[in-house]
């Protein structure tokens, strides 16, 4: 028996930055095309359309992805966090106040994407992930420290046309100070609280 | 970009019948190779069944002290996981190897194995290719192929796996699981890819319609001595142009066992068993090293513009191979 051609299209549900949106999208829609051409979010921008450039770096349950190469129809149901939702109101994460700090952009188009793979770096450093640039990858070595040379394998998935990367690579390096200084507070406060408990 | 149906697939066997369905089916996992080469018009699909939720995210030990592997494990997951890092090193840092963390956050173990080659003539539809389109030509032999295969090519064919991961588990005799409507079967990974023959567009012994569902690595204590090195055109991101996976137990200075396999040099991941039978209870010195890797590579045969990739395997089989018996004798 033959069978009936496939429907092309489909209604979907997005959680986007914590907001849920509902829309109809032909299969080929990629997340990077329904986010810029569907829900006015233009903050993901389009560079390579093939995963080689990062330009469309968005977090996909709390992790790094290229949107360019995620069809939209098959992020139903995932946590979809895009440069537009990396602040908190008006506060600014520490990511986006190190590139302004420290000048890591020129022309700005790759900016949204190394921002939203920088703050994936972080979290995958504090996690204890190794790189290719690590020396011992084994558990019991340890996390590397995040140095120049770990931070830009990290973020190699990142290109600039602009060439910034050295500011690139101080501004990441600084985020992650702050991130590591906030987790030691937080780690303090918490044990001090144990101890209260005690 | 043709118009194509999708699905989501909740289990295995929801998966196989809707695949079974529909002759122009594909699944989909991460789509970080399928959706790209949709886009250019190399894949084209009536449907795809997406089996990235599937209950297969799994890596557990085995009863005899191997791994297994789920299929929709990401790479990023595989190269994080505790015992990866600890008895199977290389394959960690083979994983850590290739593409960007945007992409192996998204990219799955199975995708990984039947991912497809990057010839620039494979991915120009405007181009011949036997192996998208079998009997139209090989324009890579005459053409641009400093890239290509340098062992188990054929007049037909002349394309590499692109893999890192897969270099890995050739090394650590890896066998791939999978489901069919008919049952389950397992593949080692050395039978997994077919030879290219005059068939280059028939890719892997893989049952029609199989799913697979995982990998399993059998217990190689020499595993935890090893290491991946890669050699490419830039220093991050980009497909290597030489690597190798390498393990070495050497006791009293004789090797007692190593494994060896060599990536971006053939139509699949190349495990050298001539030159791990040259090594085999010999002096674990640079000079036998060499002599090894000449046996594997005695098979070569270039192509005018890679000819290089001789030279440079041989490097790496010496220049690994002497790291890692200077760090057992540690």
């Amino acid at each position: 028996m033959a069978t009936a051609p496939p429907s092309t299209y489909s209604a979907v549900t997005l959680n986007i930055n914590g907001e849920k949106h509902t829309l109809t999208v032909d299969h080929r829609t990629t997340l990077l095309d329904a986010l810029r051409e569907r829900l006015d979010m233009t903050g993901t921008k389009k560079g390579c359309d093939q995963g080689q450039c990062g330009a469309c770096t968005v977090l996909l349950d709390k992790r790094r992805a290229v949107a360019c190469l995620q069809l939209a129809v098959a992020a139903e149901g995932r946590e979809i966090t895009t440069i537009e939702g990396v602040a908190e109101g008006d506060q600014l994460h520490a990511v986006q106040q190190a590139f302004l700090d420290l000048d890591g952009y020129q022309c700005g188009y790759c900016t949204p994407g190394q921002i939203c793979s920088a703050v994936a770096v972080i979290e995958e450093h504090a996690a204890g992930w190794p790189s290719a640039v690590t020396d011992d990858v084994r558990p019991e070595a340890g996390p590397p420290p995040l140095t120049p040379d770990e931070i830009r394998e990290r973020m190699s998935g990142n290109l600039c046309r602009c060439g910034a990367y050295v500011s690139i690579v101080q501004a990441v390096a600084r985020a992650a100070e702050a991130d590591a200084a906030a987790r030691a507070d937080r780690a303090e406060q918490g044990t001090e609280h144990e101890g209260a408990a005690a | 970009m043709k118009e194509f149906g999708y699905q989501r697939a909740l289990d295995v066997s929801g998966a196989l019948a809707l695949l079974d369905a529909d002759p122009d089916a594909r699944f989909l996992g991460g789509g970080t190779n399928l959706v790209d080469l949709m886009k250019t018009g190399v894949e084209r699909p009536g449907r795809l069944v997406d089996v990235r939720e599937l209950p297969l995210d799994r890596i557990e030990p085995t009863e005899d002290g191997g791994l297994r592997i789920g299929a929709t494990v990401t790479n990023s997951d595989l190269a994080a996981h505790p015992d990866v890092r600890r008895r199977y090193p290389a394959l960690t840092q083979a994983v850590l190897a290739g593409a960007s963390g945007q992409l192996r956050n998204m990219a799955t173990v199975g995708g990984n194995l039947l991912q497809r080659t990057r010839c620039g003539y494979f991915a120009d539809v405007t181009k011949p290719c036997n192996k998208r389109d079998p009997g139209s030509g090989c324009p890579a032999i005459e053409g641009e192929h400093h890239n290509h295969a340098i062992l188990g090519a054929s007049d037909h064919c002349v394309a590499t796996h692109p893999s890192d991961l897969g270099v890995a588990l050739t090394a650590f005799g890896a066998v791939v699981t999978y489901e069919t409507a008919d049952g389950p079967g397992e593949l080692p990974l050395t039978d997994f890819y077919l030879p290219v023959g005059d068939t280059p567009h028939l890719e892997t012994a893989l049952p029609p319609g199989a799913l697979i569902t995982g990998v399993v690595l059998p217990p190689a204590p020499v595993a935890a001595n090893s290491r991946y090195r890669k050699v490419r055109e830039r220093a991050s991101y980009a497909f290597a142009i030489g690597s190798i996976a390498a393990a070495l137990d050497v006791r009293d200075g004789v090797v007692h066992e190593v494994r060896l396999a060599f990536g971006a040099v053939a139509s699949r991941p190349w495990r050298a068993h001539a030159a791990e039978a040259a090594l085999t209870g010999g002096p674990a010195d640079a000079e036998a090293f060499a002599a090894a890797a000449d046996a594997e590579l005695a098979a070569a045969r270039p192509l005018p513009h890679n000819g290089y990739k001789v030279t440079l395997m041989r490097n790496l089989v010496v220049a690994v191979l002497s790291e890692l018996a200077e760090e057992a004798a540690r």
